[in-house]
């Protein structure tokens, strides 16, 4: 054993700040509008976090979110029997239009099947069910990503024509990223007054059936990197291109629209599908004096659109899951106080955008834009999360 | 965007008359559902309690959510701290280097030192078999002018003896020292609490006529007055899941334990007023004009609220069959209690309640046909307690958790007057009933 009483190492720790919505949490908020049953295999306690800090639909959308309340002698046992029992009856009862499982640290370590269990409840009931094997490990990001290829795999599964105008389907929306501050339908708008439609919105304000049309789109637009897993799939299985960028202010959302209409044209003018990561820097900047920390490609997104604004350089700090390959040259990842401090020491930082909660560790002598985000101080900065899709005054007024 | 999605449901399972119930669980368990209702406390709240200490918890991202925004929202993020346990360290078995290390990083960047550290292991450790034992002998080892204890957030375990709210209300007292100038023979404590007690409460009436000193750790403005409850020569508590805390100080300080359970009966506030007097040694005094008065002020209630159907909830009152007897025996018209369980002083309250009042309705909280039953009620109702208000979606409720610190006649008059308060005025349940931990912090929500 190291024991190291005063070195200065990365310890996990994190003296004041907060932490991100995990994983399973991620799952049910996916699947939350879809008339699913999604069960969290915990002891007890995910269920109310979700509820009180990750879901701010939970008090007007009785969508069905439970858990399974697994003691400490089933999972020494390895009893999965009371699991498929209590959800069968459950199901019984309420009738969804599928059950999702999703594990926490306890089923990882005894080393649950979900996806054996979820085969023999699907069986069992005829309900399609999806095992889902999170671990309360991750951020939300990850857990989101996988509900919604698990999704994808799952039911959508059937080419069928595309739509007549360029359409896409909106992947990685959920309230976590996009709060319920109307920029979901502040997308919708801006996409269908540029004469593209959208096929569907994966998850927020779509129904299952709806996102088993999701083949007859042209492209994929990711908006977050939890859209990632499903664009993935719908690229292999369909062939459907994916654009990485979330609209944010005029000028960046209109460059969004170009790129769609030019992946729109694969098939016909592209003999390889062609992804693009929008949202990266493709020049050499020079050191940023602004920073702002967050979720993958809003974070990346929100810092070209500001770019695009003001001729600053903007620098990210990505403290959630992100594919290396998107990164931009001022792009860090970054998730601990250890590793968020000494980036925050550059002398030429001006200002820092990000969720309240990172306020008690950012420098005095740079000045803090509150930019609230769900997925890490949840309900409490609900006033902060402002509808930046077209409109970036509420940001620009600050630097 | 937003609807419901609520259709016809047939109550069985999360309903049953009063008739057909079993005592103490009238309901399987199976999946459960956790309505938005929140002002319960959680184990940070608690915690919390200790003067000029801080709080470490060390779990899994999952688990650590919750709790850092219960400090966040509380406003007392400065006296918390995590430390993230990931897959690695489960592959590894480092859990004993992380934690240790990981407390020290969080010390050295204290900007004050604290006087004690409330260190929460998780399921995780207890699975793995962590050696929390020598973690805890080196860094008080290390840290000498620094006291640690263990707390834990281990739900794996809640079926397993002590739940972790009992052990948590136990664990509040394990960081006193043994005095050094030895008992107060007119010093006692009650324990055990979340919220403190009135002050107007015939324990503490009592306790003044006997020349007493009676504190309770909400009384403690710094670690030395917390440490000083050390020398009292008894504790007292009333609410059940504070016993165990009685019980681990009656063991280790030799302090006499006193249990006087809440109750809304006065027979059975008479007996605890009886058998506290005679340990103070003084004569018990005639409460007949306070019973009169309490009789007279649920007699008026009564005609203001007269036949409005009233509904009671576990989180509102530690003995809420108790309060529904009172309640019914004054001739209000309660109709419902929202329990998934009783405690085993609550056994007396239910042959009563079966054999006088059948009908009584006892609905789940936690079982999931509860998420889908309409919340809504077709007439005027009060609710009593927070979860109860939610499920009937009525604004006339008393938002109070754990009996609000009442005890005794005062605390049953003092409770008449909040009925009669949520009767006449309307509150705003959406917004009161989400928040966290009723009493604690500054609540920024």
């Amino acid at each position: 054993m190291y024991i190291n009483y005063n070195l200065n190492h990365n310890y996990q720790t994190a003296r004041i700040i907060s932490t991100y919505t995990a994983d399973v949490s991620g799952v049910c908020s996916a699947l939350f509008e879809l008339g699913g049953m999604s069960v969290i295999h915990d002891a007890s306690g995910c269920n109310s976090t979700y509820n009180t800090h990750d879901e701010p639909r939970w008090y007007d959308f009785d969508s069905m979110v439970f858990l399974s309340g697994i003691s400490e002698m089933e999972a020494i046992m390895g009893n999965d029997e009371k699991l498929i029992h209590d959800v069968i009856s459950a199901a019984e009862q309420l009738s969804p239009k599928f059950i999702a499982l999703a594990g926490t640290p306890i089923p990882m370590m005894v080393g649950t099947d979900f996806k054996a269990i979820a085969s023999v409840i699907e069986k069992q009931t005829g309900i399609p069910c999806m095992g889902i094997p999170t671990n309360g490990m991750h951020t939300y990001v990850q857990g989101v990503s996988m509900a919604m290829q698990t999704l994808a795999e799952k039911f959508v599964t059937e080419s069928m024509p595309k739509t007549k105008k360029i359409s896409v389907n909106l992947l990685g929306v959920t309230p976590l990223d996009f709060s319920l501050n109307g920029s979901v339908q502040h997308m919708h708008d801006l996409l269908n007054q540029n004469q593209i439609e959208v096929v569907s919105c994966w998850c927020m304000g779509d129904s299952l059936e709806n996102l088993k049309l999701a083949p007859s789109a042209h492209v994929n637009l990711v908006v977050s990197y939890a859209g990632i897993g499903a664009a993935e799939y719908l690229a292999k299985k369909f062939g459907i291109p994916y654009l990485i960028a979330r609209p944010y202010g005029k000028a960046f959302s209109s460059e969004i629209i170009r790129a769609i209409r030019n992946l729109s044209d694969y098939p016909k003018n592209q003999k390889n599908l062609q992804n693009s990561v929008l949202c990266r820097n493709q020049e050499i900047p020079g050191n940023p004096e602004i920073i702002m920390i967050g979720e993958g490609i809003s974070s990346e997104s929100l810092a070209r659109a500001i770019e695009r604004e003001t001729g600053k350089t903007v620098g990210t700090i990505i403290a959630t899951e992100y594919d290396t390959n998107f990164l931009s040259e001022n792009a860090r990842i970054a998730r601990d106080e250890a590793e968020l401090i000494p980036i925050l020491k550059n002398p030429d930082l001006k200002y820092l955008i990000a969720d309240p909660l990172y306020q008690p560790i950012c420098p005095k002598s740079v000045k803090f834009i509150r930019l609230g985000h769900e997925g890490f101080s949840g309900r409490i900065y609900h006033d902060l999360m402002p509808d930046l899709t077209e409109d970036l005054h509420w940001i620009l007024n600050q630097l | 965007m937003l609807k419901r999605i609520g259709k016809e449901i047939d109550l069985s399972g999360a309903m049953t008359t009063i008739r057909d119930a079993t005592f103490p669980s009238p309901f399987q368990s199976e999946l459960e559902y956790s309505c938005s209702a929140r002002g319960t406390w959680n184990i940070v709240h608690t915690g919390f309690l200790v003067p000029e200490s801080h709080e470490i918890f060390v779990c899994a991202a999952g688990c650590l959510r919750g709790v850092v925004l219960t400090a966040a929202e509380c406003g007392l993020s400065g006296r918390f701290s995590t430390i993230e346990i990931r897959e690695e360290n489960v592959l590894n078995g480092d859990l004993e280097e992380l934690l240790i290390n990981g407390v020290s990083d969080i010390i050295r960047q204290l900007p004050e030192r604290p006087k004690a550290i409330l260190i929460y292991t998780s399921c995780i450790h207890h699975f793995i078999g962590c050696d929390t034992t020598l973690c805890y002998k080196k860094l008080r080892e290390h840290y000498p002018d620094i006291d640690f204890t263990d707390c834990y957030m281990n739900p794996i375990m809640r079926k397993s003896g002590l739940t972790p709210d009992q052990i948590m209300r136990r664990q509040l007292y394990s960081l006193w020292h043994q005095p050094e100038s030895g008992q107060n023979p007119r010093k006692m404590n009650i324990i055990g609490n979340n919220l403190p007690t009135q002050k107007n409460s015939e324990l503490y009436t009592l306790a003044g006529i006997a020349g007493y000193d009676l504190t309770e750790i909400h009384d403690c403005k710094n670690y030395a007055q917390y440490q000083d409850m050390a020398c009292a020569s008894a504790n007292l508590c009333y609410n059940p899941v504070a016993k165990a805390a009685g019980e681990m100080l009656a063991e280790k300080y030799h302090q006499k334990l006193l249990y006087f359970p809440v109750s809304y009966s006065y027979q059975e506030i008479q007996k605890s007023l009886a058998e506290y007097a005679n340990f103070l040694n003084i004569p018990l005094p005639d409460y007949a004009d306070v019973i009169a008065k309490c009789d007279l002020k649920a007699e008026s209630l009564k005609k203001l609220i007269a036949d409005t159907p009233i509904m009671i909830d576990y989180t509102a009152t530690i003995r809420p069959l108790s309060l529904a007897r009172f309640l019914l025996e004054h001739h209000f018209n309660v109709t419902r209690i929202y329990a998934d369980g009783f405690t085993q002083e609550e056994f007396q309250d239910f042959n009563w309640l079966q054999e006088n009042y059948p009908d009584l309705e006892i609905f789940a909280t936690i079982q999931v046909k509860m998420r889908m039953i309409p919340r809504e009620y077709s007439k005027k109702t009060l609710a009593i307690g927070q979860k109860a208000a939610y499920f009937l979606n009525t604004p006339y409720f008393i938002n109070i958790i754990e009996n609000n610190g009442f005890w005794g006649f005062s605390g049953i008059l003092e409770f008449l007057e909040l009925l009669e308060d949520a009767f006449l005025h309307e509150k705003d349940t959406k917004k009161l009933v989400q928040i966290k931990g009723v009493g604690c912090g500054t609540a920024c929500i």
